[in-house]
């Protein structure tokens, strides 16, 4: 899709719609975007995280974004998508409304977030993106899927 | 640079290969056999480690192999005298050796304290001070080794007989001995006698026939594999014998002729299809020959094979839904998929599939290190060294099995003034035996010691708050305090056994692999460690089964027998516990679904219940909804895209693409156990 910006761009943004919000992921984290397959859930597992995901033989973790920014489970919907990106070497699925669009801008136009009271907000984002007449956050992939890391230890 | 760090890595793969030739020969001579194959093989191990640290300057390395190299030269040639002495130094020389190396590997170093001790023993059985070392060491004759270091089988030079006798085919198909030799000799020293014994008389010469055959002797550093490439165009042309020959020279040798006389071509007569391709077979003789394959090639193999099962159970369900008549020819082809599906799976099995020796080899140096350590006498009984395991499963039980000998010899063996005075041989064993058994393998490590000493064991739990003071304990049940995290019996930690790790470590390293310890112990005669494996860790045979409304595998070895309680079966306890009677037993219930806090099962429901054996060798039931079918699933790793999940050993998809998770019996059973227990 097109930027508004019509410098040489240096960075690139995948841009989703999650609990009414826009999140973004940069774009080299990001595999593929699929359709919403039911998942099977894990026992012990936060509400964050849907279940699980056959993934091409791969068993992958399903994160409900809008659930893990404290917006509430996502509702039902066939529009509903995964994200499925990758950090690490761990491959995981978030779940989100719809995605918007790719997104290319000049790193100097990313800003840091802001200073916010919610904790989650503040750990998971990197940083925020103006865009027409709103924003959208960028997303520390990391953050996110390690949250359950600290729950389970 | 890259290919001299690969022509490095490939020497220590050698090395690998020959420190285990070398542990396997001094194994041999251990046992008594003094023959001069044995010691042979033992002395070429060295001698070859010798020449490749030389190609690379490691010094400190080149010195010691000479060293010992040395000694078994002496052993050979019947200067020294194999005592039980000597063998003891040959052996600890070996460890060190391999010490050496695996520091030249890693870069790091060994301390020249270490290898002076063993020099200095080494020179003891010499008999005198140290031989002029480096002067006329044969290693500087070593400096080209890197080259040949890509062959198979690099080996001192050894001498081939070959017996070679054109069929007057080969003429005719215009091939020329002559070329043949002079291939040969570009191999090596080659020494040819003619045999034209065969010749008729002149009236009786018929010149498209072969009359002439020679015998042949090469010596050559080459394997056989290239002498027979040599021939490889005249197979099936001549009779072909080559023998590797001890090292004697020639046997039978008829008036040598030198120059091969061509005989001119055509006609086929005699003995053409007397014996063409066997010959040259290479039945029995020398290893198999093998493959070396980058892992990661196999494991996509496996992987892909993995994929294979998961379709072929796709399409079975697709078809079944179908509903079609049972005679339908797709059925049939579909179950041949099915059954080639599980040869492929097996085949493929088969490779990472190796045998246990290497792993039980090093356990005898583990066990040597050991009783030097104690100061006990120790002797490593293996058998079934044959049995093939999964290669992870291998190098994740060298930790455990090292625990465990340490172990058997630090708290299991009695000092030997002990054993004497209880009518023991002083010298202790310990065996290590693998089998298979049933789909599984089953690795038993016993001592011949004191056995268990029940009354410490309960002692000391006690005192450590494992257990309370008044708690009843069975036999078994005590022996399994021993698996208990932060449980140590040595009362003074020994540097030995004592270093905070206990048998707990040794149980979860086994149950990360699917597997489970058992212990069995009899006062004055010893103790006995089962470890019980499965095969694979990338396959198994599951029960499918629900569980508030999800579908989930059981392992199908865990499971004893699955039982429909009638309605007089089952006695409350407590709140919300029951037991099971059954046989005159009362055998205590989990309900799966609420262990893993799913929602509760409808109780409107009869439930269904799995009987499994716990750790402890007692049994429990598992409440769950219906079996839906057993099948073979195909084991896929929760941990590396999520984590560990408590009660779940692993995922696997199923046919209709959803994923189940796998069940850990074992894990349920014992949070369960421990709640009580920590309360």
């Amino acid at each position: 899709m097109h930027s508004p910006d019509t410098r040489p761009a240096d960075a690139e943004f995948v841009t989703f719609q999650a609990g009414g919000q826009s999140f973004s992921l940069d774009i080299t984290q990001v595999r593929e975007i699929r359709r919403w397959t039911a998942v099977t859930p894990l026992p012990h597992a936060p509400k964050e995280v849907l279940g699980v995901m056959n993934l091409r033989g791969s068993v992958i973790p399903i994160y409900d974004l809008s659930a893990r920014f404290g917006l509430g489970p996502t509702p039902e919907s066939p529009r509903n998508v995964v994200v499925v990106a990758m950090i690490d070497g761990q491959t995981v699925g978030l779940l989100v409304e719809a995605v918007s669009e790719i997104l290319s801008v000049a790193r100097d136009r990313i800003q840091d977030t802001p200073d916010i009271r919610s904790e989650t907000a503040r750990q998971s984002i990197t940083g925020v993106i103006p865009v027409d007449e709103g924003m959208t956050r960028v997303i520390d992939l990391a953050a996110v899927i390690q949250a359950r890391a600290r729950q389970a230890a | 640079m890259a290919s001299m760090n690969a022509i490095r890595d490939s020497f220590f793969e050698e090395c690998e290969e020959l420190l285990e030739a070398l542990a396997e020969g001094l194994a041999l001579m251990a046992r008594g056999a003094h023959d001069a194959e044995t010691v042979n093989a033992v002395f070429r191990a060295v001698h070859s480690v010798k020449g490749g640290a030389g190609a690379f300057a490691l010094e400190a390395l080149v010195a010691f192999a000479h060293r010992l190299e040395t000694v078994l030269d002496g052993l050979r040639a019947g200067r020294i005298a194999l005592t039980a002495e000597v063998m003891h130094v040959l052996l600890r020389s070996a460890d060190h050796l391999a010490d050496q190396v695996e520091a030249a590997r890693d870069g790091t170093a060994v301390g020249p304290e270490a290898t002076a001790g063993f020099l200095s023993n080494l020179d003891a059985v010499l008999g005198g001070p140290p031989t002029p070392v480096a002067e006329e060491d044969p290693c500087f004759g070593f400096a080209a080794l890197p080259l040949d270091l890509g062959l198979p089988a690099e080996e001192a030079p050894q001498v081939y007989r070959i017996r070679f006798h054109p069929h007057p085919a080969l003429f005719a198909n215009g091939h020329d001995p002559a070329l043949i030799l002079a291939a040969l000799a570009d191999l090596g020293a080659l020494e040819v006698t003619l045999d034209c014994s065969g010749l008729p008389p002149w009236p009786a010469f018929d010149p498209a026939a072969s009359y002439l055959s020679w015998t042949l002797h090469l010596t050559t550093a080459e394997p056989e594999t290239v002498l027979h490439e040599v021939f490889e165009f005249v197979e099936g042309l001549c009779d072909l014998e080559i023998l590797p020959e001890a090292s004697a020279p020639a046997e039978e040798a008829p008036e040598p002729e030198p120059a091969p006389a061509a005989a001119p071509p055509a006609d086929p007569p005699p003995k053409r299809e007397a014996r063409p391709a066997e010959e040259d077979g290479a039945e029995g003789r020398g290893p198999k020959p093998t493959l070396r394959v980058d892992l990661e090639r196999v494991d996509r193999l496996i992987n892909a094979v993995g994929e294979l099962i998961i379709n072929q159970a796709m399409i079975e369900q697709s078809i079944s839904v179908l509903s079609l008549p049972a005679d339908a020819e797709v059925i049939a082809h579909v179950e041949d998929y099915r059954l080639l599906a599980r040869d492929i799976q097996e085949a493929v099995m088969a490779i990472r599939a190796q045998p246990v020796k290497p792993l039980f080899q090093r356990m005898s140096r583990i066990l040597r290190e050991a009783a030097e350590a104690t100061g006990k006498q120790a002797r490593l009984i293996t058998l079934g060294e044959a049995t093939e395991v999964d290669k992870t499963v291998i190098e994740r039980l060298a930790d455990p099995l090292t625990h465990m000998i340490r172990n058997a010899v630090d708290h299991g063996l009695e000092p030997p003034d002990r054993r004497a005075a209880a009518g023991k041989d002083p010298e202790g064993t310990i065996r290590l035996q693998a089998a298979h058994r049933s789909g599984s393998v089953v690795i038993t490590l016993r001592d011949d010691g004191a056995g268990l000493d029940r009354a410490r064991i309960l002692a000391r739990a006690v005192a450590k708050g494992l257990v309370p003071a008044e708690a009843e304990l069975g036999e078994a049940e005590i022996d399994n305090l021993l698996f208990l995290p932060g449980f140590s019996t040595a009362e003074q930690v020994s540097s030995l056994s004592g270093r905070g790790v206990g048998l707990d470590v040794v149980r979860n390293a086994v149950a990360a692999l699917g597997g489970r310890v058992a212990i069995a112990s009899t006062p004055g005669e010893g103790t006995e460690f089962t470890i019980s494996l499965p095969l694979t860790l990338a396959v198994m045979d599951g029960m499918v089964i629900s569980v508030a409304g999800q579908t989930m595998v059981v392992p199908i070895n865990s499971v004893i027998e699955t039982i429909r309680p009638g309605p007089g079966d089952l006695h409350r306890i407590g709140t919300g516990e029951s037991l099971l009677a059954m046989r005159g037993r009362f055998i205590p219930m989990i309900d799966v679904a609420a262990a893993l806090g799913f929602p509760d099962r409808d109780p409107g429901e009869p439930p269904l219940l799995l009987l499994v054996e716990t750790e402890s060798q007692s049994q429990c039931a598992l409440v769950v909804d219906a079996v839906q079918d057993q099948r073979q699933v195909v084991i896929k790793g929760l941990e590396s895209n999520y984590g560990a999940i408590p009660g779940i050993s692993a995922a696997t998809v199923l046919g209709d693409g959803q994923i189940a998770l796998i069940l850990d019996a074992d894990a349920l059973t014992s949070t369960r156990a421990a709640r009580p227990a920590a309360a």
